[in-house]
């Protein structure tokens, strides 16, 4: 199975959750910690994209172009992205994006009205930027419909064209049905772009995987518009345990949520649920009732709880064997 | 009464309802209709009795030498490249594409005799047609330092002329926020709907201004749709001025266009509202015609 690449849009989809006050030095902080983890693409921006910043949407605190370039300054592996609505941004404003450090650009309209990003999508290639198709509200149209839409994305000239379920409307079906027809008929990678508003956002990213999808969106601790998206941390975690390849490493990616995002969004008064203890035992195999347990433990003795619960699951440890949770701690405070 | 003749060029959804529109005119009679394939627009311009060409710009100056006032109803880059032609030939040409390349025509707000004795004026967009005037009312009272407009139109109002032109539809249209609204800075969005039935052209203003007069605004507002509905009857609002947020500068206001229904069903008020304006205006240049040769 080819590698998935993930693209994070904690700092564009997720910029809703904080009315668009993302810092420079928080866009830092952030495109480093995700590039330390592996992240392929990184999406930085107004919510609503490339000048989004309005009455309507709500003023950013900084501009698309000084969040870009405070993140291009630190990444060594991860490619830069930006979000385009035509109609709202123009392909004008592509320039000073680029120029700040930006290489993706993912060019979104409603999943009915693809015609609109044609001078959208041409005039970034020619540029030289990578070009990502985003079909919006996938759910309002059939899947014939989406192909028909996707095809002429791809006519002119997106590198990758995307199911997005912006009202995480779908269901497991739908995402299948949409991303399979694609697969059939584009000759360009298939992405799949979720939002959790049903609590599917992981299994629909499952079967989008499953019908052919290499582009999956995530974003840390499922920081986004609505419910949030797909938290990037657990997809990277259910990707490793269905033996799906993906560059992110897991603990890594886990730390750029709970150790970088988790203050940010303290200062801006904001917050995400807490997926790092769900997610470890999830991944481990691991009975769920010994999480309390294995952090009293680790405290006790100062080891590291995600090391108790990792020994767990390598130990086969079955429900009420509480006690070797103690064992294990004490043996690893030596 | 004698009647100026006219021609149009890009038989597309504007120049078909340009069509209907006109043969309603006591003084505009539409006798060449330039296309560039056989279409249904071709095929309404014959029925009309009109002249019907996909032989470009030059079939138009050649052949038909008495027509006065041109429409373009193409794209942007189209009406680039035919401009120096139509200007060559001597005609008034109302350009309905985003091109710009001559100056912004709202007639609510700007038509006066000196703009009938270019060579060109600019009709905007259908969203300018229908924001700048509620702009330019409320910088009259409340200095406007900011104007942002959000136009949504329904996805089968929106032919491929105006899709092909997405970016050149907001700029000219920010440009025009600033030019004929008096804002100091602006930004226009668009956004297109495909729900069904189809929903009405909707245009939502939001104007920052210094002084926050809300009777004042209001009162200029009213009295600018007033003056709108005189040529878009239409033309209405669907929100009266309000503050955004309390204690904030921030002014939204709503307005709704219904057609006339000619070639699109009502619902596409933005093809009413650019076509009336150019009507209006065509009608004005007209007048002066006929008054000159009487």
């Amino acid at each position: 199975m080819n590698t998935i690449t993930l693209t994070d849009t904690t700092m564009r989809d997720g910029s809703h959750s904080v009315r668009h006050q993302f810092t420079e030095t928080e866009a830092a902080l952030l495109a480093r910690a995700m590039d330390e983890a592996g992240i392929d693409i990184i999406e930085i921006g107004h919510g609503d994209g490339l000048t989004g910043s309005s009455c309507n949407y709500g003023f950013s605190a900084f501009s698309d172009a000084q969040l870009v370039r405070a993140a291009a300054r630190v990444v060594r592996r991860a490619r830069i992205a930006v979000l385009l609505l035509p109609g709202i941004g123009t392909a004008e404003d592509l320039r000073e994006i680029q120029d700040a450090g930006a290489s993706v650009v993912r060019v979104a309209t409603h999943v009915t009205e693809a015609d609109i990003s044609a001078q959208h999508i041409a005039e970034a290639r020619k540029m030289g930027l990578f070009v990502v198709g985003f079909l919006m509200m996938a759910h309002r149209a059939p899947a014939d419909r989406v192909l028909e839409e996707a095809k002429k994305m791809e006519s002119y000239g997106a590198n990758v064209v995307y199911v997005t379920d912006s009202a995480g409307a779908l269901l497991p079906d739908g995402v299948r049905e949409r991303v399979s027809l694609m697969r059939e008929n584009l000759s360009v990678p298939v992405g799949f772009h979720s939002h959790d508003n049903l609590g599917l956002a992981i299994g629909n990213s499952l079967a989008a995987i499953e019908s052919g999808a290499s582009y999956i969106d995530g974003s840390l601790g499922g920081l986004g518009a609505g419910a949030g998206n797909t938290p990037t941390e657990t997809l990277v975690a259910v990707l490793n345990r269905a033996g799906i390849p993906v560059m992110a490493d897991l603990f890594k990616t886990i730390d750029a949520s709970t150790k970088v995002l988790g203050p940010i969004l303290q200062r801006h008064g904001a917050g995400i649920a807490p997926l790092e203890d769900p997610l470890l035992l999830g991944y481990t195999g691991v009975y769920s009732s010994f999480m309390l347990h294995s952090k009293r433990a680790a405290t006790r003795f100062g080891v590291d709880y995600r090391d108790i619960i990792l020994e767990l699951g390598r130990l086969e440890a079955v429900g009420g064997q509480e006690d070797w949770i103690y064992e294990i701690a004490e043996r690893m405070s030596k | 009464m004698k009647k100026i003749k006219t021609a149009i060029i890009g038989p597309g959804n504007i120049g078909q309802d340009l069509m209907i529109k006109m043969s309603r005119s006591p003084y505009l009679e539409l006798a060449c209709v330039i296309g560039i394939v056989e279409s249904q627009g071709m095929q309404r311009a014959r029925a009309m009795g009109a002249d019907a060409s996909i032989e470009g710009v030059d079939y138009l100056a050649s052949k038909h030498p008495d027509v006065q006032i041109v429409f373009d109803a193409t794209s942007a880059k189209a009406h680039e490249a035919a401009s120096p032609k139509l200007q060559q030939a001597g005609f008034f040409c109302l350009d309905l594409t985003p091109a710009a390349i001559g100056p912004y025509c709202v007639p609510a707000v700007n038509l006066d005799k000196s703009m009938l004795d270019l060579p060109e004026v600019n009709m905007v967009t259908c969203a300018g047609q229908a924001t700048t005037p509620i702009v330019a009312a409320i910088n009259g009272v409340a200095d406007v330092y900011y104007a942002e407009t959000i136009s949504s139109l329904g996805s089968k109002s929106a032919g491929p002329g105006t899709r092909a032109n997405i970016d050149e539809f907001t700029v000219t249209t920010r440009n025009a926020l600033m030019k004929i609204g008096g804002a100091e800075n602006a930004k226009a969005i668009i956004i297109l709907n495909p729900a069904e039935p189809p929903i009405y052209m909707s245009n939502t203003i939001y104007t920052r201004v210094r002084k926050v007069d809300l009777p004042a605004i209001r009162a200029a507002v009213e009295e600018m749709g007033e003056r709108i509905r005189k040529y878009v009857p239409g033309y209405r609002f669907k929100m009266q001025p309000i503050l955004k947020d309390n204690n904030d500068d921030i002014i939204m206001t709503i307005v709704e266009v219904e057609g006339l229904g000619d070639y699109l069903p009502v619902y596409a008020g933005n093809l009413d509202i650019i076509n009336t304006a150019a009507i209006e205006t065509a009608e004005a240049k007209a007048r002066k015609l006929l008054g000159e040769q009487a």
